[in-house]
């Protein structure tokens, strides 16, 4: 339980993490915890009707999401409606299976297939992250699946297991909750113990420890409907908050991170080779990966991409960075701290910072440290983190390719299937 | 419902609903340089942290036909190169502070911004003046340019809402200023040349026509000698008016894009509808938040809620400085595609008669527009972007501080009257991009016509 005074702006943040995610899912029941987090919104015993309704008359704006780690919901209300939200928010925590009904069950995993179509089926590129998920991952491992799960998993769902899930996972000791905002401490601290004390505080769950490694080099393609070929390379790198980690932040960065940048640089703007370019440390609880990704200027390939890719990484791991590149780097982490912690609520505001630390850390209080991970790269640490993780022999490459132009991909590559 | 819970708290009611203290925006303070520009600040203290944001008063509507996407294209070359400066040297200068300068072309406005720890400030607004007053607009990176801005629209093709928002825009307003977006055309891209760039630029970027908004933790006259020392030189051309709307075309009831072998089905249904001006604004943001402007909107618990069909559906007018559209979006399970055409078009209708806005209804509407109002203002770059609009569109100074009692004073009458005025099902236009079958009974249903069959390569 944690409380941050900030009384600029007349509102109140409250922010929840329950510490389960898609890795606490198995094979065959994949898609799990998210579809879960919509049932949520559903009502609970005292409140059995739409979660949003008498939060949004109260003013307050509302969320919540899943990843492979954890799950959050917040709401950001008016000073005056804290215990409105406490009361929503216990209630769902405390008396949610009393409401969850097997036509709510079935009606939640239709509009969940709806976001699968919409956001993933239906859009370009779209099923890249389950194609390289699957490939960086074994089949066991729990980070092998994408948050929104599998269609025939989906579908086979049952309401029974979902109250099992909420039993295993939904309750205080698997929860943090923090406030943020424009309240006095003490009496927030007294709404909250009266209404989510009383809340038993289930079975401990069990941290999901699965490491992952790759011994040789993946060559994968998928077909799509796209007009432009992209190209995507993948490393497993150290976890989140690992030695390592904000390296390769940081190097991710230098690389793809504006007009500046190497990769931009390069394919972009000079060989203009390339319509795009990223690249990003995808940083996570127990195992990491860094995703480059380049889009094909209309005429080129992916194999020229990827050999430009290929050249500037390899000098990174040799030369290291310039003195100018970490020094931007250094004043860039800085700023965007500073403008996310603007916000008192939301994904990403103090609130949801405060509980990512401590879900992940034990160390609600880390802000400062982790800015100073940050402060503390230097050429060598950046030099050698990305010459030991970035390197071949380790590497996934992944081609998306216009339906029947497999000329336009990577050569030796074998088709990857995703459902 | 049972009564109080085992853990001592009532659980047999929610808490009641407490009064909100009334939201007053901070003062806005104004200065106009000698050159015209105006420079509007309003004070944030809360982080270290200051913003400059530029609105210029021509957008996307000004592009002449023919060269449809020129503001963009013009305001994209900005950043390539100022002075002795290339674009990479633009870049390492603002990226060297943590700076992020941003650009957003609308259709009636251009806003070119900057942010950056305060400390930065001068430098963050020295390099923005640069970009903005004496943008090299060189030949080679024009050409690169157009390279990018082709391959985007290329991309676009890929995308289904991209699609339907490009094509919908193009039904409604034809040739006239809003009929198409931003982005512009293939061709209308590939016939622009570096001298149109210049001249749009002559044209369009002038200081009288300008406002300089700066919202951050410094007090106003410390904000006006930066935009002093900025953009004190700044001279403009004579002004030029905004292209007059040419007549607004009859769009088929019915239009489909295919797109064999899509899951979902894209949509858009909507019209012509009303200007930033109409003295019905208010009404019209209460009306649109009961009909699908909120996770409890009627269309989105009836499409998303009880049938299931989609992840959400929204509405929304666009107020624009001329009429803009009212526009329906979705994407649906393609099986379901009529039947959402159907509940949608009934719920856009019987908003007007049959089902008027009730109370509690309109109350839940004015209570998420009134309650959390203070959260829209949290950040200097939400200040900042809601001193633009005041700018814009010559907002009274008050209007911020008195949106709440404005929309608190509504009547479930008077907004169903602003809705029967306002919405039209008569007019309504659907466009499809999706895999259907329109010749089926399902649509037959509909009575909407003959489909118009379009490519989405037609506009």
């Amino acid at each position: 339980m944690l409380l941050h005074e900030a009384h600029g702006c007349p509102i109140v943040a409250v922010n929840i993490w329950y510490h389960v995610g898609s890795k606490n899912e198995t094979p065959g029941h994949t898609g799990f915890a998210h579809l879960f987090e919509h049932l949520m919104f559903e009502g609970s015993e005292h409140h059995d009707s739409g979660f949003f309704q008498p939060l949004q008359a109260a003013g307050a704006s509302l969320n919540g999401s899943t990843n492979a780690d954890r799950t959050n919901y917040w709401e950001v209300v008016p000073a005056s409606a804290l215990e409105l939200a406490l009361w929503m928010e216990s209630d769902r925590m405390g008396f949610l299976l009393p409401a969850l009904t097997e036509q709510k069950f079935l009606n939640q995993r239709d509009v969940v297939l709806n976001e699968r179509r919409q956001n993933y089926e239906n859009r370009p590129y779209g099923l890249a992250s389950m194609a390289m998920l699957a490939t960086l991952f074994p089949d066991d491992h729990p980070y092998h699946w994408t948050t929104i799960g599998e269609i025939e998993d989906l579908k086979t769902a049952r309401v029974d297991e979902a109250h099992e899930f909420f039993r295993r996972y939904y309750h205080p000791a698997n929860a943090s909750i923090a406030l943020a905002g424009d309240f006095d401490s003490e009496s927030a601290l007294r709404l909250v113990r009266a209404y989510f004390e009383g809340i038993a505080a289930g079975p401990a769950v069990d941290r999901v420890a699965r490491s992952a490694s790759l011994d040789a080099d993946r060559n994968i393609y998928l077909e799509d409907r796209v007009e432009l070929p992209r190209l995507y390379v993948a490393w497993l790198t150290p976890a989140m908050f690992a030695a390592g980690d904000a390296e390769l932040d940081l190097a991710t960065d230098l690389l793809a991170h504006g007009k500046t940048s190497r990769l931009y640089r390069r394919l972009v703007y000079q060989d203009r080779i390339a319509t795009d370019v990223s690249a990003s440390q995808s940083s996570r609880e127990m195992s990491s990966f860094v995703q480059m990704s380049a889009t094909a200027a209309p005429g080129h390939t992916l194999p020229e991409l990827d050999r430009a890719i290929a050249e500037e990484v390899a000098r990174l791991s040799d030369e290291g960075p310039t003195d100018a590149e970490i020094e931007r780097g250094r004043v860039q982490a800085e700023t965007q701290f500073v403008q996310r912690l603007q916000t008192v609520g939301g994904f990403g505001g103090k609130s949801d910072q405060l509980n990512a630390y401590n879900t992940y850390l034990r160390r609600p209080d880390y802000f400062t440290e982790d800015l100073g991970r940050y402060a503390r790269v230097t050429h060598d640490s950046l030099r050698r983190t990305v010459k030991h993780y970035l390197r071949d022999g380790r590497r996934v490459t992944m081609s998306i390719v216009p339906r029947g132009r497999l000329d336009l991909g990577m050569p030796d590559s074998v088709p990857v299937a995703v459902s | 419902m049972s009564s109080a819970a085992s853990d001592g708290v009532d659980r047999s009611q929610l808490p009641p609903l407490r009064p909100v203290p009334r939201f007053t925006f901070p003062k806005v303070r104004k200065t106009t340089l000698a050159n015209g520009l105006g420079v509007w600040t309003a004070r944030h203290d809360e982080v270290p942290l200051t913003e400059f944001l530029l609105v210029l008063r021509q957008g996307a509507a000004s592009d002449p036909v023919g060269h449809e996407g020129l503001s963009a294209f013009t305001t994209d070359m900005l950043d390539e190169g100022t002075g002795s400066l290339s674009a990479l040297d633009v870049s390492e200068q603002l990226a060297r502070i943590g700076a992020q300068l941003g650009v957003d072309v609308g259709a009636d406005a251009i806003l070119v911004g900057v942010s950056s720890l305060t400390r930065f400030a001068e430098r963050a607004l020295h390099l923005m003046a640069d970009v903005v007053v004496r943008p090299s607009l060189r030949e080679d990176d024009f050409e690169r340019v157009r390279r990018q801005r082709l391959n985007r629209l290329v991309q676009l093709r890929d995308m289904p809402g991209a699609i339907a928002e490009r094509v919908f825009m193009q039904l409604l307003f034809g040739d006239a200023p809003y009929g198409h977006t931003p982005l512009g055309r293939e061709a209308s891209i590939k016939s622009i040349t570096i001298d149109d760039i210049r001249g749009f630029h002559q044209r369009a970027f002038r200081p009288g026509d300008a406002t300089l908004i700066a919202v951050g933790d410094s007090d106003h006259e410390a904000l006006c000698r930066l935009a002093e020392s900025a953009f004190g030189n700044w001279i403009g051309a004579q002004p030029s008016g905004v292209r007059d709307g040419a007549a607004l075309p009859t769009p088929a009831r019915l239009n489909i894009i295919a797109r064999p072998g899509a899951p979902q089905s894209e949509l858009r249904i909507g019209h012509v509808a009303v200007s930033r001006s109409t003295p019905d604004y208010h009404a019209l943001v209460a009306a649109n938040m009961v009909l699908g402007g909120q996770y409890v909107s009627r269309v989105n618990l009836n499409l998303r809620a009880e049938k299931g069909i989609t992840y959400g559906v929204r509405t929304a007018f666009e107020f624009r400085r001329f009429p803009g559209p009212f526009v329906l979006s979705v994407s649906v399970d393609r099986a379901a595609t009529a039947l959402a055409i159907s509940e949608s078009m009934k719920e856009i209708s019987d908003i007007r008669d049959a089902r008027p806005i009730s109370a509690p209804e309109l109350a839940i509407g004015i209570a998420a527009l009134t309650r959390g109002y203070a959260k829209n203002f949290e950040t200097c770059d939400q200040l900042a972007r809601a001193v633009a609009q005041l700018a814009l569109f010559n907002l009274p100074e008050d209007f911020y501080s008195e949106f709440v009692p404005r929309i608190e004073a509504l009547s479930p009458d008077e907004v169903t009257q602003a809705a029967a005025r306002h919405l039209d099902p008569t007019r309504l236009t659907t466009l499809v991009v999706g895999d259907v079958d329109s010749t089926s009974q399902e649509f037959g249903r509909l009575e909407l016509g003959t489909p118009e069959l379009l490519s989405p390569d037609s506009i």
